[in-house]
């Protein structure tokens, strides 16, 4: 565990660095792009009055001064599959952003889709020393917490303490400065893949740049998307990518759940592709320019070419009507809606008291996908976009940048995580000069 | 897996030295040090190479000595004549020596400011005021010191002006009738109070000699005749007035009398002669006998 702190702690203490240089870039590797962006920090209150955007999510810290995005190449399921590949796609819109921004980046934030997200609801419980609840018993209580097995070669994402209970009394934000007996506090804590995180971060050193945080694209997908009372109340959200369709569940503006579905807008794609048998890129064309997932009787006379390079008059003449383009994709969707639906049955968010689904991602641009959700995942559907920030091209106000928008928030306003409490003191080694420090402090 | 070698097809990917070239460049004090520095450099480098030849250092500052030459040399530049207004004969030769003589002469290479100072200095001229008009003319116009008084001492009679400044020498009084003389140890710094007295005894002007500074505190003023009057120390052009009406009155100054004693005003004194004291008994003598002869007759 002191292990993983560290690490974090490092992370985090790039981020500080990075917040003083006043620069930071937000890097989202995706299955079929990778964007990034290059923000600028100026100071809480800058830009606050110019057009009344309120320091709700942190939003109006920052600005963003360069903004690019290239294809993705090398990446599948929201993993990094070929790396020079990806390290290339990153390196060009890494080079593009900075060109943009006119300004040099050395600190990066990353997020992923992939690397299989598991959840885990740990609860831990102390006896209080002194009956007020002091910062070190928040610690104590955290390092309480029993922590599973997630298994080799997985590395802990994010350890976000969710609730704290004092006795009797639960749901308590911030316990710091209470009087009770026993503290007990929830915590999610999200495993991934050590080997995807070791192949994002061999692509990031090759790129020169220092990994001042790691995210998962669900979290930050729904930080951007879900509006302040979803949260509050309760909401999941739907990031639905090229390659992996993630899933986030919120209450109470804690991410409680995260789970991925590894299949996409690139499945869709390949369906056509099969289907129609038109190579991949005409696929996705055809599915950006023409997709849907309810037919028409209209749909039936809307002929698409969809043409081909044989040299075969009646090969590259071929037209196929919409009808039938729906009826590849369509299936699919639905595929990949009733896996989502498992995902939330699963996780019990039938329970949460208001069950808002926001879908979001480049997925959900396809026509008629609310009503088609509705039907599968429940009534109170709705698409979302994300969050306006300062200075970001409208080419990349889309769905489609949910993830790296609230990767930004993300990065001007990061929820408190495990490693952002202090070590216990009896946590530290022995023969530690700090816990020397730590004792005297607490006794004196 | 795909092929080691990758198809020959354009990669929008930056190279990995393109990559970090553009990063070094976007460095700001790299950039600063690119785009300022190293041209400075390049040209201090290429001046130092130049300059570092001793031949080529003198042939570059007597080019430049030349072209300032020639430049200082254009006819517009050239002072050809001196223009002095305002000066008498006391001042004009004592000016005219000061200023140069050595024309056409560059106006660069007039300090003005100095021979302003210069002249300035010469006791006659209260203040210069020089200018180079065109036509090559250096005007010097020279506001004179007037004289108020003659002071005479030890070294000869001086002229001075209102101030106590000396404007001159004088070789004769007569030169200068209508000045006040003074003397003593720092009558120069009484100039004010010796032309309020002169004016004062304007009545008794025709026998006045000259005034005298006693004692740094006092007046005395001399007529002819040996006559003085002692002023006292406090208001002297009240005591001189009274002495004036005396005079009118009684003809005081007309007598043998050789100091009226001012110094304390509430008890003028006289100083007369010998011969008149003497003649001034007999005529008492000659009174006493002359009632006691009365009172004779009148006890008979």
């Amino acid at each position: 565990m002191t292990d993983l702190y560290q690490a974090q702690r490092t992370m985090r203490n790039m981020r500080r660095a990075a917040m003083q240089r006043g620069v930071i870039a937000i890097l989202d590797v995706g299955t079929s792009k990778v964007a990034c962006l290059v923000l600028r920090f100026d100071g809480p209150d800058k830009f606050r009055e110019a057009d009344g955007v309120g320091p709700m999510a942190g939003q109006s810290s920052f600005r963003v001064i360069g903004a690019a995005t290239t294809r993705s190449r090398g990446v599948r399921f929201g993993e990094i599959d070929a790396m020079h590949e990806t390290e290339r796609a990153i390196r060009t819109a890494v080079q593009a952003a900075q060109k943009m921004a006119r300004v040099r980046v050395d600190h990066v934030i990353a997020c992923f889709a992939g690397a299989e997200p598991r959840s885990y609801g740990l609860a831990g419980e102390v006896p209080l020393h002194d009956s007020v609840v002091t910062e070190q018993d928040v610690a104590r209580v955290l390092a309480a917490c029993e922590v599973p097995d997630f298994g080799e070669g997985r590395e802990v994402l994010h350890a976000q303490p969710v609730n704290f209970a004092l006795d009797h009394r639960s749901g308590l934000g911030d316990p710091r400065g209470q009087i009770g007996n026993r503290l007990a506090c929830d915590m999610h804590l999200l495993t991934v893949e050590t080997s995807v995180i070791q192949n994002l971060l061999y692509c990031l050193k090759r790129c020169d740049l220092e990994l001042a945080g790691l995210a998962s694209a669900a979290y930050v997908a729904g930080m951007a998307s879900l509006v302040e009372d979803e949260q509050e109340l309760g909401a999941a959200c739907i990031d639905m990518g090229g390659g992996a369709t993630g899933i986030s569940i919120f209450i109470k503006k804690h991410m409680i759940y995260a789970d991925n579905v590894r299949m996409g807008g690139d499945h869709i794609a390949s369906d056509i592709s099969k289907g129609l048998q038109v190579p991949l890129a005409v696929a996705e064309r055809i599915k950006t320019f023409y997709g849907g997932v309810v037919a028409t009787g209209m749909d039936d006379r809307e002929m698409i070419e969809i043409g081909a390079d044989s040299g075969d008059w009646d090969k590259d003449r071929r037209t196929v009507s919409r009808t039938e383009l729906i009826g590849i994709m369509r299936p699919r969707v639905e595929e990949i809606l009733e896996e989502v639906r498992a995902r939330l049955d699963a996780a019990g968010f039938d329970h949460l008291p208001s069950q808002q689904i926001v879908l979001t991602g480049g997925g959900s641009q396809i026509p008629g996908l609310d009503g088609l959700a509705a039907r599968i995942l429940g009534q109170q559907v709705r698409l979302g976009r994300p969050l306006r920030v300062q200075g970001l091209p409208q080419a990349a106000t889309g769905p489609g940048f949910a993830s790296t928008v609230g990767l930004a928030l993300f990065a001007a306003h990061p929820q408190d995580e495990w490693w952002d409490f202090e070590i216990p003191a009896d946590r530290y080694p022995a023969r530690s000069l700090k816990r020397a420090v730590r004792w005297f402090k607490d006794n004196w | 897996m795909q092929p080691l070698t990758p198809r020959a097809r354009r990669d929008p990917a930056p190279s990995r030295v393109a990559y970090r070239l553009h990063r070094l460049w976007l460095t700001p004090l790299f950039r600063a040090l690119l785009r300022v520095g190293l041209p400075a450099f390049a040209l201090t480098f290429a001046a130092g190479i130049y300059l570092s030849d001793t031949g080529r250092r003198a042939e570059i500052s007597q080019t430049l000595a030349s072209v300032q030459k020639t430049l200082e040399e254009r006819p517009a530049f050239m002072v050809r004549e001196v223009v002095i207004e305002g000066a008498t004969d006391l001042s004009q030769a004592q000016v005219a020596a000061l200023l140069p003589i050595d024309l056409p002469r560059s106006s660069f290479d007039l300090d003005l400011g100095a021979l302003r100072a210069a002249i300035g200095a010469v006791d006659a001229v209260a203040g210069a005021d020089l200018r180079i008009v065109s036509g090559g003319i250096l005007s010097v116009r020279i506001t004179e010191r007037r004289p108020a008084v003659l002071l005479r001492s030890a070294a000869g009679l001086e002229i001075l002006d209102a101030g106590g400044h000396p404007v001159g020498p004088a070789s004769r009084r007569a030169d200068y009738p209508d000045l006040p003389l003074v003397a003593g140890n720092g009558a120069g710094g009484q100039v004010a109070a010796a032309q309020m007295l002169w004016a004062a005894a304007a009545p008794i002007a025709g026998r006045l000699r000259g005034l005298v500074w006693i004692g740094e505190r006092r007046w005395d003023l001399v007529l002819d005749r040996d006559q003085r009057i002692r002023l006292p120390q406090r208001d002297p052009v009240t005591a001189l007035e009274r002495v004036i009406a005396l005079d009118q009155a009684r003809d005081v100054l007309a007598r043998d009398v050789v100091a009226i004693d001012m110094r304390n005003p509430q008890r003028p004194t006289i100083r007369m002669t010998a011969g008149a004291t003497a003649a001034m008994h007999e005529t008492r003598l000659l009174e006493q006998k002359t009632r006691l002869l009365e009172q004779r007759a009148a006890g008979q």
